[in-house]
């Protein structure tokens, strides 16, 4: 074991910034080839999360200072704190908007689900576009 | 280590101009936002890489800021700007411009005359007799009837139509459970 730990940090970090890098690069792939906005959601997911940590831990492999590492923490943190909203503000309102093409679902849960509610009973004019109502 | 910094940059300038050619096209609003959030992730990830070349520690509060405030513009057009009114995608001309402004100052001058007439019937109401207040919204009513209100009710309701589209994403901020036929009847009348 007469490694220089210097040198096996830098090799780790590169590692991990290539495969952040990787996967911001497959996101730009997927987003600009997959055919509607969920798979769009679902490739641009990769780097926001795993492709983020993957950088931040290549980079504090590199920093090697104590205040920087729990700033990158916070960052990390912070990200898994704010992308779920935004993916779940934005595959609602595509939802509601019709951007979800039905035909490429293998499994649509919340239009039965909706269905079944409508069945159980609302008002007729509860139909279209009232979204305020419980 | 240069070798590893060159790839990453050269992997990560294709991610952001991949996302951008998406951003550029994106049929809808919401396609676009996904793209800038990518692009955004790719920001970070490139300030991050500068970061690591340089040993710079100093940076890495741009890194904190944009991971708080990247979701702000992805959760803002989700939320107030995903539907797209038809015909906003392109470019109106003068004179269709102008006949939408004449038509707003319209129903904004004909908003002001009801609002004088009501409030000087309600004056007028307060001054002679105090104790029926509660009667005045229906016979306000009824004297709109009476004076033609229903041409007027029918130029406003395209306008009022359209607003409550637009509006339609951030209507409902009471839970899950609520707006189950609202958005089915979204999805159907499509």
């Amino acid at each position: 074991m007469s490694w220089d730990w210097n040198v096996v940090a830098d090799v780790v970090a590169s590692i991990c910034l290539i495969g952040g890098a990787l996967l911001a690069l497959a996101a730009g792939v997927g987003v600009l080839r997959f055919p509607d906005l969920l798979s769009r959601m679902h490739a641009g997911t990769k780097p926001q999360v795993l492709g983020l940590i993957l950088v931040l831990i290549g980079l504090s492999l590199r920093l090697r200072s104590g205040a920087a590492v729990w700033a990158l923490v916070l960052v990390a943190l912070f990200q898994m704190l704010t992308a779920p909203v935004a993916a779940h503000l934005v595959g609602r309102a595509g939802y509601r908007t019709g951007k979800v093409r039905r035909d490429l679902l293998v499994v649509d849960e919340l239009t039965e689900a909706q269905d079944q509610a409508t069945q159980r009973g609302t008002p007729p004019e509860d139909a279209p576009g009232s979204g305020d109502r419980g | 280590m240069t070798a590893v910094l060159l790839t990453c940059a050269v992997l990560l300038t294709a991610a952001g101009i991949l996302a951008l050619i998406r951003a550029e096209r994106g049929p809808s609003m919401l396609d676009r936002t996904v793209a800038l959030d990518i692009i955004v992730t790719v920001v970070v990830a490139a300030v991050a890489l500068y970061a690591s070349a340089e040993r710079r520690t100093d940076v890495v509060p741009i890194l904190v800021v944009l991971s708080l405030v990247g979701f702000v513009g992805s959760t803002t057009i989700a939320r107030f700007a995903s539907v797209e009114p038809a015909g906003e995608g392109r470019v109106r001309t003068r004179e269709e411009i102008a006949a939408e402004e004449a038509e707003r100052i319209r129903a904004e001058d004909e908003a002001e005359q009801r609002r004088r007439a009501r409030r000087a019937r309600e004056a007028e109401n307060a001054a002679t007799d105090a104790p029926r207040p509660a009667t005045d919204p229906a016979e306000v009513r009824a004297e709109h009837a009476s004076h033609g209100d229903e041409a007027r009710r029918a130029e406003v309701v395209p306008d009022e139509d359209r607003r409550e589209h637009g509006d339609d994403p951030h209507v409902d901020e009471h839970g899950p459970g609520e707006h189950g036929p609202g958005e089915h009847g979204e999805g159907s009348d499509r």
